[in-house]
């Protein structure tokens, strides 16, 4: 019978992944479905005992949401509007049993390119801590996921928490995911953004497109497009095919390339016009 | 509790189940919904995928909804898990599993576990909480039978929802009565295929095909088991005495276990028969088997190439069947027609997402064999069965289990032929559960089709002439493909009299899994075409589309395309009459709502359909019996299986109304071939009209029978009291001791047996004849709404007039509608089934409770004498409709006319961007 461990800090979950291959299990919800009529046969470290992991706070600089907090914990969470493109993410995730049991953190270490909290946290600035027997280190959560299921993560490490940083000036941010139903569908494409604003005018600008690329991407060109416009219901209307440029989406049974590059254009112009109404 | 929490291997978990400590030593990753299904034996908890994607497996960890099926039991460890069985409360049923009892919310049952327990949930937060906090809730159980609006009225009435009292003797029809097996449902007792399976069972897995095509040679399958323990045997082709299953007595095309070749992804090759250990730890890439892929035939166009290689050596242009309407002459009419229209459809597999996977187990007695299995069909799985046995009929006996969902997809062999091989040569019983990926890569699926449609009426908007060429995609072996290709001619020219019809349905094989029998055999892919015809005619003549249907529509003494004089009960036009007002009330709102909104349009559209009822032009009969003992027991011997449909409900309020005594009285022995008469298949919406009226004779004949025995007047009131029975007429009360008399067979010392089969005539070589003796009609509105610049549709409303004859239960028929209209639109918007795409339930999507429009039933009931009090079948009739009426609203929203199915959201954005640049 394979191993499983369960361990309830940190330093004991780093101990057992320092001294051999374990499968790190969260909330399950992308490890069992991988499994399907195949023996379960992974030597697991089980991080969902481990209380230091789990929950939202502050920490000065920046928010601090450990690994295991739910999609459910994060939405019953009172955050300021920061949050409330996150939060519309959550609310997105498949259903209420899979935002019960899903991790922050295992969406992110499993590097779907539909990922939807990956957009959502991008456009976040998120940072993601990173944990071994030697001690945490953080980095950018776009250089932390390499591409479609790829994370810089070894094997003998686990991602402790997800960092926020506290914007500037004051910042609200908004989500939108398409699929082709409603409750438990892979988006086709979903697009996040975060607006920081001076006097009705936006002086930062974070957005970012999922499912169109390997993992989600930020767009730059449009970002910077934003900055110094003056918010109003047709924010939306900077954004132009141009900016998508970069973006290299698939065919697949849920949607064609070309199909990913129109709507997600069109989810940035609303995400935006919705912030841009709400400032 | 300090437990050691780091350490390996085996380790006991400790949690309270239901209120009750309880303990689990072993791999502390097993999935919950494992543990308490075969470690606990709590199979209320449901298994349908697996994979988070079902919500069958929901339960409350500390009073949270989570899937069972991803939870490592060491997660449960000192919390309180609550699954179906918690909810009745010292055997009391919950407010809200009354509501679910009342409202008819539960139909085959299978996800009915997962909803109830999500519905706890949120009822323990929020006692009252709105329709959009319900879907909320419920939105990650998925259910296929209902269309989920029972499901969400029971919630919101879960505060308050008393039981309506029994309907009294006599007035059993037409009684909104609740299921008479429902209660079972609900609390988790009823046994599915995969919940009796006994204790020592073996278990058997299927290996598969993993290439459209190739040729394969077998390892030593012996020397593969002996190497591994546990592993009893490996049985290939050369195990199966008769190794050719099939729907048609002439046709028995399809190898339990393939012998050589593969001819579908998906297709068996060997099945691995040993401890459910052994078999679970089977590791694919170690079978014996090698494969050389060969290039497959995919789709019809390549199948009906000249010179295509040929799917099966001895079907030449690989062509299955073709067959034909013809009346009048179509080709020479459309010269004489004001206005032409002309156009070919296209819609893919679609797969019928039955929340229970195929399942069941078999077992050796003598020189008997039993099978217990989820079928639609035990009497042609007997037959079949013996036949791959190559025993006799009497040496087989099938035992239906409940069955979680079918649609058509278990008519045809599954588990059945497998376990039954195997447990018949190594004596012992044997289980087989298929998982999800499995059931979907080797079940059937609708047929894909690719219909050419022309059509014609004269200046008043009266068809003249009708056209088509129906082709399908039948996959690489027959099964139910013959039924397709001759039922689709028959319904192609839709509900209307047309003089000229000319039609074709053809059936082509492909290197896909075999197409089979899906609500509708075909009909609902024609009706997307014909209604197509039916709004570009009225708009080219100008006139409103529901008018031109209503001035063509059947009415009793017209003749369909087949020559057939309908003599009574061809409601359309009541049909489209009730729809008018809502029609009109959704055009002028899509106006309304139109000039304001900025890319989002609205559109109504409206679809016809007609559909026959049982076999096509095929004798098709059924037996029922009902009994009564010495005791005075009550017991309806009842061939046909309940799929979820309610028949079990339906056939008791016949036979209670028919006999004269009470429902309550009367106990269901279902589908047991051994103890009931063969009552033919739950299948082509025959049950309720052949099997109700069977059950109405039945029930007149045991009557007959009390009389005489009683003496009492023919419309004397029977009543039952122990072995007592009872009657009073004009001359007072009667009375006869039912213990005097002996048992004549089996406990019953009185039986009535009623048969009914439909009259039908064959069809000539024009398709001439009566194929049917009864038809059900309807007519549908759908209110969409269009976001043009996404391409996404989302439909508000649909408002459902169906002639139903009578409706024996309207709570069934409603919930048949509802069911039906949610797979009409799955059909229209999302369901596409891409063989080794889409073989689980998150890449193949069917609709959520999210998804469900308002839905509003209009019953008309067109009465149609041979039917038990009137009445027709619903089963189908309820999908039929739907596609067309979505697919029409979007044309009235946007102007696009989108000829292909599903409409994903791509699909019509790119239609919607080829208009704008036109
Ligand atoms: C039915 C269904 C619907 C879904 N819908 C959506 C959806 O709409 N949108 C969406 O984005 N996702 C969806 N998901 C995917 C999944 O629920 C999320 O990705 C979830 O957040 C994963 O978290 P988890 O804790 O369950 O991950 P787990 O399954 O426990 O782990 C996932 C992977 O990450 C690794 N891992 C987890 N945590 C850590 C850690 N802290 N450090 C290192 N490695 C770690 C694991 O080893 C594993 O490889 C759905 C899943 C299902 C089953
Ligand atoms: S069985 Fe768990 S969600 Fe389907
Ligand atoms: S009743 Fe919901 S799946 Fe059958």
């Amino acid at each position: 019978m394979p191993s499983y461990l369960r361990p309830t800090s940190l330093p004991e979950a780093v101990a057992a992944l320092a001294q051999g291959s374990l499968t790190v299990l969260a909330g399950g919800t992308d490890y069992y479905p991988s499994r399907v009529g195949k023996p379960l046969t992974d030597d697991i470290l089980d991080i969902s005992a481990i209380a230091g992991l789990r929950g939202i706070r502050d920490d000065g600089a920046h928010w601090r949401i450990g690994a295991t907090t739910s999609w459910s914990e994060l939405i019953a969470a009172e955050l300021p509007p920061l949050f409330d493109g996150l939060k519309l993410a959550a609310r997105e995730i498949g259903g209420v049993q899979i935002q019960n049991a899903g991790t922050i953190a295992g969406n992110l270490c499993n590097a779907s390119p539909a990922a939807d909290g990956v957009p959502a946290l991008l456009a976040l600035d998120a940072r993601v801590e990173i944990a071994d027997i030697a001690g945490s280190a953080s980095l950018a959560l776009d250089e932390f996921i390499l591409g479609n299921r790829r994370t810089v993560l070894r094997p003998d490490q686990l991602l402790s928490a997800i960092l926020i940083p506290k914007p500037a000036h004051p910042a609200r941010s908004h989500f939108a995911k398409l699929g082709a139903r409603k409750y438990l569908v892979v988006s086709i494409v979903m697009a996040a953004a975060t607006l920081e604003l001076e006097s009705g005018r936006v002086c930062a600008a974070r957005v970012a497109l999922g499912a169109a690329s390997e993992m989600a991407q930020r767009l730059p060109l449009l970002e910077a497009a934003l900055i110094g416009r003056r918010c109003a219901a047709q924010l939306g209307e900077h954004a132009k095919a141009e900016h998508l440029a970069a973006l290299t989406p698939i065919d697949d049974v849920r949607a064609s390339r070309e199909y990913r590059l129109d709507a997600g254009l069109v989810l940035v112009r609303r995400v935006l016009n919705e912030l841009g109404a709400r400032a | 509790m300090n437990r050691p929490r780091t350490q390996s291997g085996a380790q006991t978990i400790c949690f309270v189940v239901n209120g009750q400590a309880r303990e689990f030593s072993g791999n502390p990753a097993k999935r919950l919904a494992d543990v308490l299904r075969d470690d606990l034996g709590l199979t209320g908890t449901k298994i349908g995928c697996n994979a988070g994607d079902c919500g069958a497996c929901t339960v409350l960890i500390d009073g949270r909804q989570v899937c069972s099926c991803l939870t490592a039991v060491a997660q449960a460890d000192g919390r309180e898990v609550t699954t179906v069985e918690g909810l009745a409360a010292g055997g009391r049923l919950s407010g809200l599993q009354r509501a679910f009892q009342k409202h008819g919310a539960a139909q085959c049952g299978i996800c009915t576990p997962g909803m109830l327990v999500a519905a706890a949930d949120l009822l323990a937060r929020n006692r009252r909480p709105s329709a959009a906090e319900v879907k909320d809730a419920l939105g990650g159980v998925l259910c296929r039978c209902t269309g989920y609006q029972k499901i969400i009225e029971a919630v919101l009435d879960a505060a308050t929802a008393q039981l309506p009292p029994p309907p009294a003797a006599g007035a059993a029809i037409g009684a909104r009565a609740p299921k008479v097996d429902g209660v079972a449902k609900l609390t988790g007792e009823e046994r599915y295929g995969a919940d009796g399976i006994p204790a020592g069972a073996l278990w058997l897995r299927v290996a598969r095909s993993p290439y459209h095509h190739a040729s394969f040679e077998l390892g030593d399958l012996a020397a593969y088991a002996a190497a591994r323990p546990g592993m009893e045997r490996v049985l290939s082709a050369r195990d199966v005495p008769s190794n050719g299953f099939g729907i048609y007595p002439h046709i028995k095309d399809q190898p339990v276990l393939a012998d050589g070749v593969v001819r579908f992804r998906g297709e068996a090759v060997l099945a691995l028969v040993g401890t459910r250990a052994a078999i679970e730890a089977v590791d694919e890439a170690e079978l014996p088997i090698r494969y050389t892929p060969l290039p497959p035939v995919m789709g019809i166009a390549a199948a009906a190439a000249p010179g295509a290689p040929l799917v099966q050596a001895d079907k030449a242009g690989n062509l299955l069947l073709d067959g034909w309407v013809r009346k009048g002459d179509a080709a020479a009419a459309f010269a004489h027609c004001a206005a032409v229209a002309e156009a070919t459809f296209e819609t893919g597999f679609v797969e019928h997402a039955y929340i229970e996977p195929e399942a069941g187990w078999a077992e050796r007695l003598g020189d008997r064999l039993e099978v217990h299995v989820t079928t639609q069909t035990p009497y042609m799985d007997r037959d079949e069965m013996a036949l791959v046995m190559k025993l006799a009929r009497e040496q087989i006996r099938i035992v239906p289990t409940a069955c979680g969902g079918g649609f058509g997809g278990k008519l045809d062999l599954s588990v059945q032929p497998l376990i039954g091989v195997a447990a018949w040569l190594l004596g012992k019983p044997v289980a087989c559960i298929y998982t999800r990926p499995e059931s979907m890569a080797s079940s059937t699926k609708r047929h894909p089709s690719q219909i050419r449609i022309k059509s014609g009426c004269d200046a008043s908007g009266r068809l003249v002439a009708i056209e088509t060429v129906a082709d399908f995609d039948t996959g690489a072996y027959a099964s139910w493909g013959p039924t397709v290709a001759t039922r689709v001619p028959i319904h192609a020219s839709g509900p209307y009299c047309v003089p000229h019809v000319t039609a074709r349905g053809r059936a082509f094989f492909t290197h896909c899994h075999p197409s089979g029998a899906f609500r509708g055999f075909g009909v609902p892919q024609g009706a997307i075409a014909h209604e197509a015809m039916m709004d570009e005619l009225a708009d080219k003549l100008g006139m409103d589309r529901l008018a031109f249907r209503r001035l063509n529509a059947l009415k009793a003494g017209d003749a369909t395309a087949t020559g057939q004089v309908l003599a009574h009960s061809a409601g359309l036009p009541q049909c489209l009459d009730a729809l008018k007002p809502h029609w009109d009330k959704a055009l002028a709102a899509c106006t309304a709502y139109n000039k304001t909104s900025a890319y989002k349009r609205r559109g109504a559209g409206i679809g016809c359909m007609w559909y026959g009822i049982g076999n096509t032009a095929l004798s098709n009969p059924s037996t029922m019996r009902i009994g009564l003992s010495a005791k005075g027991e009550l017991t309806l011997y009842n061939g046909a299986v309940d799929i979820g449909q309610g028949s079990n409900t339906i056939m008791t309020q016949i036979a209670a109304d028919a006999l004269g005594l009470p429902m309550g009285e009367f106990r269901i022995v279902m589908g047991d071939t051994d103890l009931t008469a063969d009552a033919g298949k739950t299948s082509a919406s025959r049950q309720t009209f052949v099997s109700g009226k069977a059950v109405e004779l039945a029930a007149r004949d045991l009557r007959r029978k009390l009389l005489q025995l009683l003496e009492a007047a023919p419309d004397a009131l029977l009543s039952l009291e122990g072995s007592l029975i009872k009657a009073t007429d004009a001359q007072g009360e009667h009375q006869y001791d039912l213990a005097w008399l002996a048992p004549r067979q089996g406990v019953d010392v009185l039986r009535g047996e009623g048969s009914f089969d439909p009259p039908t005539s064959p069809q000539d070589a024009d398709g001439q004849g009566v194929p049917y003796a009864t038809y059900a009609f309807a007519a549908q509105l759908a209110l969409v709404e269009v976001d043009c610049e996404l391409g996404t549709v989302k439909v508000l409303e649909i408002v459902a007039a169906h002639d139903v004859g009578k409706a024996i239960n309207p709570i069934q028929v409603e919930g048949q509608i509802h069911g039906g209209t949610m797979q009409g639109l799955g059909l229209a918007l999302m369901e596409e089934y891409l063989p080794g795409r889409t073989e689980n339930l998150h890449d193949y999507l069917i609709p959520t409770i999210g998804d469900i429009p308002e839905m509003k039933c209009i019953l008309i009931e067109d009465a149609e004498p041979l039917g038990p009090s009137g009445a027709k079948g619903v089963g189908e009739p309820g999908l039929i409709p739907t596609a067309p009426a979505i697919l029409g609203a979007i044309n009235h929203a946007t102007g696009v006319r989108m000829r292909q199915v599903p409409v994903l959201p791509h699909r019509l954005r790119a239609a919607l961007k080829l208009m704008e640049t036109r």
